[in-house]
Order: structure tokens, then sequence, then C-alpha cells
């Protein structure tokens, strides 16, 4: 289908802010897929590429409907994960907002060039519907690629649920094209928990839309196609000398990781916050990111109910990562527990370096290979932590 | 956890063999808690899916907000769409039961006896009430289809616990079949197209599905599963 053949939408831009938080808004019932597309329908993307991968395959398909409806400009799947982070980085050279997504194995696939979107200034967002990627093949929820992708400068979000998807998703689009970030933005959620399950999402209207994106306002101009020859790179540092080289490759890191930085003030500006916290006076914390997070709540909300001194942290920004805020928050801590969707306890570690009592940190519980997490294994812990019984049978 | 928490919300586990509309009930499920104002959250177990492999749907229903994902660990309500997921150990738990809180119900689809003496002792101390009928004569006997036995599950499900009313579960089965917001994988929307066919009209199907919940809410309305015996007999 050519864009001539694709309808001619009329709809009503807005700033960010306005979307956001003004916005009147209707609640659905509908899959963290749907939510994520949804959000892209709202982000006025210019360009959207990927590969299909399940759990991702729902949200792209959706986003590939969406095209078909004429909210996307351009729209195609490309031949495999690498290509399609590639061809990102090449669509951003023409000055066009992004949005592709991956899952697990695809996302390992396409790394390489993602790593690159940082260095380049790729004002892309990047949707991870997490999935195992170790043998034997599983196609379940685990997070643990998102700790490869920690690494890499990007902006990362981890979102709980469908209405976290939706807004997070959104958020990204405006914090990635931030003059001082420029850095692409990924929303990280669990694959089939959240995108194949149903949940509440109050959305704003689908005539409203975000503002077109401006490529002139840019730290990296977009080439000028039109005027021969364009020039992917001014002043490559290879073209200089071997020092040269490894000096501007090494300040370039520092300001990529600057830019990281910087997109902590976008983070208190959209999400209010890259941490939230319950019962802040409490002895034993329950802090969790993405789905995990949603365990904590619950476990939380058992635990109010059952007159336990019990404080609930969910970390909304893997990176940046909060360290200062998770200090805080944790100050008068005397345990906390760190339930996780993956092996390695990532975040855990993160946590653990974060504040100067790091023996506190009670590791897990963990599940892997894209197990259920039960709010139950949570509640034993934190009956421990505390010196009480827990009858859990098993 | 504390006792009057189990009674606003119900952790349901739905097991069955793939092409008997197992993930079909949890979205209706979901849907008609929507409808009735209350919450629900439902998750589909993903897997080998193919006619007759085992599938699992999970639903959370509540009259509170739900924070918790991911499958149903431990359920207060196990729905068994099909024998085989007992005899042929065709779930994704050995036994079928595990993780069930006491004071539990089992709904289980069947024209025989599946449960083994092991299994009835265990149940016994849990306190369960297992309920047996076969849903799948009735979906034949009254909608002249055996795809409708997952409206017979879900309307004996509702029938005994009076989550909702009929009003509700009309509005999500009207919703799903008439709706345009469902998104289907491919095997199911063969399985909706093939059923679309066989029912002229969509609306010839809604009430087809309507007349079978209906029934089972009948069924349901005959006995008080609370304080009887373990296994509650219907005949269809």
């Amino acid at each position: 289908m050519d864009a001539s053949q694709r309808p001619q939408l009329e709809k009503q831009k807005a700033d960010i802010n306005y979307i956001l938080k003004e916005a009147p808004r209707e609640q659905h019932f509908i899959t963290g897929a749907q939510a994520m597309a949804e959000a892209v329908k709202r982000a006025n993307v210019d360009m959207a590429i990927a590969y299909p991968i399940t759990p991702q395959s729902e949200v792209m398909h959706l986003v590939g409907d969406i095209y078909a409806q004429g909210h996307i400009k351009e729209y195609y799947r490309a031949e495999e994960e690498l290509g399609t982070m590639s061809a990102i980085a090449g669509a951003a050279r023409a000055g066009v907002r992004l949005f592709t997504a991956t899952s697990g194995p695809g996302l390992l696939r396409g790394l390489e060039a993602i790593v690159s979107w940082s260095g380049h200034r790729v004002p892309a967002v990047l949707g991870i519907l997490t999935r195992v990627v170790n043998a034997p093949l599983s196609i379940q929820p685990d997070n643990i690629e998102m700790a490869y992708m920690m690494h890499c400068g990007a902006v990362m979000l981890h979102a709980e649920n469908q209405q976290d998807t939706f807004d997070y998703t959104l958020a990204a689009f405006a914090i990635t094209e931030k003059v001082d970030v420029y850095i692409p933005v990924a929303v990280a959620t669990e694959g089939f928990f959240v995108t194949h399950a149903k949940g509440y999402v109050n959305m704003t209207s689908d005539d409203l839309c975000l503002n077109d994106f401006d490529p002139v306002a840019a730290p990296v101009p977009a080439m000028d196609n039109e005027t021969p020859p364009a020039r992917i790179q001014r002043d490559a540092p290879v073209q200089k000398s071997n020092f040269m080289s490894y000096l501007i490759h090494s300040v370039w890191q520092q300001e990529i990781w600057d830019s990281n930085q910087r997109a902590m003030k976008y983070i208190y500006e959209y999400l209010g916050g890259p941490i939230e916290v319950q019962n802040p006076e409490a002895d034993v914390f329950v802090l969790g990111s993405g789905c995990a997070a949603a365990q904590c709540r619950e476990a939380h909300r058992y635990a109010q109910e059952d007159g336990l001194s019990v404080g609930f942290v969910k970390v909304k920004a893997i990176r940046p990562f909060p360290t200062q805020e998770i200090r805080d928050a944790l100050k008068n801590a005397k345990a906390v527990i760190v339930p996780e969707h993956n092996i390695i306890g990532w975040l855990c570690k993160e946590v653990k370096a974060a504040i100067p009592n790091g023996g506190i940190v009670v590791e897990g519980p963990r599940v892997y290979g894209g197990m259920t997490l039960p709010v139950e294994l949570i509640m034993k812990e934190i009956h421990t932590a505390l010196g009480l019984e827990y009858d859990l049978k098993l | 956890m504390a006792e009057q928490k189990k009674k606003e919300r119900y952790n349901i586990r739905i097991s069955g063999l793939g092409g008997q509309g197992v993930v079909t009930t949890a979205h209706i499920l979901g849907s008609t808690m929507d409808n009735a104002g209350k919450y629900a959250s439902l998750v589909p177990f993903f897997g080998s899916e193919k006619r007759m492999a085992p599938v699992e749907a999970y639903v959370r229903a509540s009259s509170e907000p739900i924070y918790e994902v991911g499958e149903v660990v431990y359920p207060d309500i196990i729905m068994i769409y099909h024998s085989q997921v007992v005899t042929h150990g065709k779930s994704y738990t050995m036994p079928f039961y595990t993780g069930l809180k006491p004071n539990s119900l089992i709904i289980i689809n069947t024209d025989f006896d599946v449960l083994n003496e092991d299994d009835i002792k265990v149940l016994e101390d849990l306190n369960a009430t297992v309920v047996q009928f076969d849903a799948t004569k009735l979906a034949l006997d009254i909608a002249g289809t055996e795809l409708a036995t997952n409206m017979a599950m879900m309307g004996m499900l509702l029938g005994l616990t009076k989550l909702v009313t009929t009003e509700n579960i009309e509005a999500a089965v009207k919703e799903r079949f008439l709706g345009t917001s469902f998104v289907s994988s491919g095997g199911t929307a063969m399985l909706d197209s093939a059923i679309e066919k066989k029912f002229k009209k969509k609306e010839e199907l809604l009430a087809k599905n309507m007349e079978v919940i209906n029934k089972t809410f009948e069924m349901a309305d005959q006995v008080d599963i609370s304080g009887s015996e373990l296994i509650v007999r219907f005949d269809v």
C-alpha cells in the first residue's frame, strides 16, 4: 500500500505536556501490545521498521495496522534485526521520528547496531517486550536482555503494566528528542504478562497527537539529501590521527553518559520522577521494576492489610539509574527485598551498589526462564525479614 | 493470607486443550468483570499452540484493583475443559491441582469420574469442592456445537460464584464476537470464521451462547456448594 492509498487523517497536534498531563482520557481494557501501539499512534511517528519476534510481533503487527490507517507515514519489515536497527539509524539521518520494537534474542541480534545509536545520536524509541534469551527455547518473559542493554548509553524505562506502557512510550518520544538528551529511549515491559494480558489503560483521544518532529532542533543535524554530497559524519575521527580518534571517542562516550544523566530532569517532568515510594517509614522494603514491581505492589498491599511494617519502591528508570533517590528512600530500611524476573539479579546488584549498607539487600526471590513470580514468595521473604513465620504450601 | 481477602478476589486457572476456547473464555471473563464495574486481569500461557495441545489461561477477578501479573500459581478456582488434562496430565502443573488454595473450587468438563483416590484425598484435605458436568454435551444439545463448551464452563463458574449478572456477560460475549477491538491469533481467527459460517449470522451465535450460559445458571442455582460433598455432579 503506498501513501496515496492510505487515509489522510486530520489530527489535532499538541505538546507532550498537554497530552500526558491535561488532555481528557478514557478508560480502555486492552493488552499491553495494544497500549504500546496506541501510544505510537498518538506520537505522530514518521517511520517504523521491524522484524517480527514473539512476543514483540503483536506490537509491530498493530503498528502495521495503524500505518494502514494513516497514523504513520512509513513502515516496513526489515530483513532481520541487525538490518532493522541499522535502518533505524539510517532513517535518523533523514530527520524523522522513529519507532521499533523487539524481544530477547531479537534484541541481541540487533544489539551491535543498537549500541551505536547513542553515539550516532539517534532519537529513536525502542520497545523491548522482554523474552527469554538462553537455550532451551522458551518464548516466555524473562528480562535478562535488559542487562545487556544497560551499558549502551540508551535511556531505559521499565513499565509495570499496560498503563505505564502507554504513558512511558509517549514520554519516551519527548525525552529522546530533547536537544540535551538526543539518545535513544528504550521502553521495556515483560512479554505476555503485559503484552498479551489485558489491563486498564486511560488513554487520550486518538484524534490528538504529538507535535511534528523537528529535525532542525538536533545536536546532529539531519542530512540534506537534496543537496549532494550528503555527509553522514562531519570530521570523522578516524580521518584525523590515531590519537585524535581515541580521544574523540572517549570524550564522546562521556558525552553520551552525560546526555543520559540529563534525561533525568525529563523523567521527573513526564513520569513524576524515576522512582515511586509507598510507606517511606517502613522497616522492610520491597523494591522492583517492571512486572516485579507489580508483584511487589500486591505484596505491599497484603502486608498493609496484615499490619506489617513494609514499604514499596518502584524503579521506573533503569538508565539513568536513580542512585540518589534510592539511597534517600532506603536510608532507614533494615532490609530490602528485590524480586526479579531474571537469574543474575541486575537490579539487585545496582541497588546494592547504590546504598552504603548493601548488606541489607535480600537477593530475590528471582524467577527466570519465563516463570511467574508469585506474590506468595515475596510474602515469605517479607515474613523472614521481619522474623515471622509464613506457611507457604507448595 | 487472611480469609476475607479470598472472598473478594478469585485467582482462576483454566486448563484445556487447543481449540476449546480457553483463551477466549479468559478474554470474555475479563470483559464481564469490566462490564460489572469490577476489576480483572488476564493472561494466556503461550507454548505450542495447536489443536489438542495443552492450553492454559489465567484470570484474576476482584472488586478491588489488581496489580499482580503472570500465570496464576496459587489458584482459588481451577477450570478443567477436557478430561485429558487430568487423565493424561495435559496441564502445565502435575498434578493439575498443584498450588490450589484451601476451600477452593474446581469445575471439570467430563462425563466420567476423572479423579483417582490420591487426588480425592488431597482435595478433601484442602476442603475443595469439585463440580463435574458434561459441558461439551450441554453445548452440543443447546447450541448445536461443541465450540460452545467454553460458554457452558464460564456460565457454570459465574453461576456458582455469582460474580456478575447475565447482562454483564451478554455485553462481554457481544463485544468478543461482534466487536472490533479483539486481537486474535491466527488459529483463533480461523475458528471464529469457521463458527461464523456455521451460524449464518453472528447474532444467532450470540443467542445460542447466551442460551448455554442461562442453562448453566439454572443448574448452578440448584445447589449450594458451600458445605457440600467433595464432588458435586450435574446430569446433562
